[in-house]
């Protein structure tokens, strides 16, 4: 019963999933799409801790919600004229993309049901963070150093971009 | 439990959608918004794969990473949207065709 209420859940949460990543596409409203965004990556938060990735649920909501969407609100207020309230975003090219996406979809899912995963369910893996962290200085310390540099990178590319030209 | 399969269907959906938003949106900073839904996407195919093949957590480091370089992408991307406001007073990628020969 308790895994009945479970699953209802994974599936509410995957509607509310689709229905913003929806809206962010079709949406008419820019800002309404942030808040969408908003919507779409706390729900996919919640299939990591299906999935028992604590530490990545953590950090799907720190970084994503906290960092790079506020990133997003101030690209959309930046770029567009305060007094133009209505921040609108047309779309272009609607059937050919309509297409190409269903094309994809369908390619995917033809995939998906042709493949025998022969996938078992590993059971809960517990706590991650320790394991995550001895890896990322063990297994996947090169990827981690070329990580930080390429943080580090964008960082200064970013400041770059944005300066002013001649204001030294 | 969740089967993998249901997993890997939402994941498909999402980077549909997202492949939609990218095609069609005219705005630059919507159009990053899709992006972003492709790498979620794209990681949840990483961490149901991490948990479903036994003991592979390299799946759950892999999606640490990919989070780690969306947020590059993010910062990268909106300066240019930013230099790209500062010359036509607008983001709409339909009509930044300068370099179009």
């Amino acid at each position: 019963m308790e895994s009945m209420g479970s699953a209802a859940i994974f599936y509410a949460t995957a509607a509310v999933v689709l229905g913003s990543a929806l809206y962010v596409v079709v949406g008419r409203n820019l800002v309404h799409s942030a808040f969408a965004l908003v919507a779409a990556f706390f729900g996919v938060a919640v299939f990591y801790v299906y999935l028992g990735a604590d530490f990545l649920a953590g950090a799907q909501v720190l970084i994503y919600v906290g960092g790079i969407l506020t990133l997003l609100l101030f690209g959309v207020m930046l770029t567009n004229r305060i007094y133009n309230l209505n921040l609108r975003s047309g779309a272009i090219q609607v059937v050919p993309g309509a297409l190409s996406a269903g094309l994809v979809f369908a390619l995917l899912v033809w995939i998906i049901q042709s493949v025998d995963w022969g996938a078992m369910d590993s059971g809960d893996p517990g706590p991650t963070s320790e394991s995550i962290g001895r890896l990322l200085v063990g297994d996947y310390l090169l990827p981690f150093e070329i990580a930080s540099v390429l943080l580090l990178i964008a960082l200064m590319g970013a400041a770059m971009l944005v300066r002013r030209r001649g204001s030294s | 439990m969740i089967p993998l399969e249901h997993y890997l269907y939402i994941s498909a959906a999402l980077f549909s959608l997202g492949v939609f938003g990218v095609l069609t949106r005219r705005n630059a900073v919507n159009v990053l918004m899709s992006i972003e839904l492709i790498f979620n996407s794209a990681n949840i195919n990483l961490v149901a794969f991490s948990r479903f093949v036994e003991g592979a957590l390299g799946g759950q480091v892999f999606a640490l990473l990919v989070i780690v370089i969306a947020a590059c992408e993010a910062a990268v991307a909106l300066a240019i949207v930013m230099s790209l406001y500062r010359v036509m007073k607008n983001v709409n990628l339909d009509e930044a065709a300068e370099l179009k020969g």
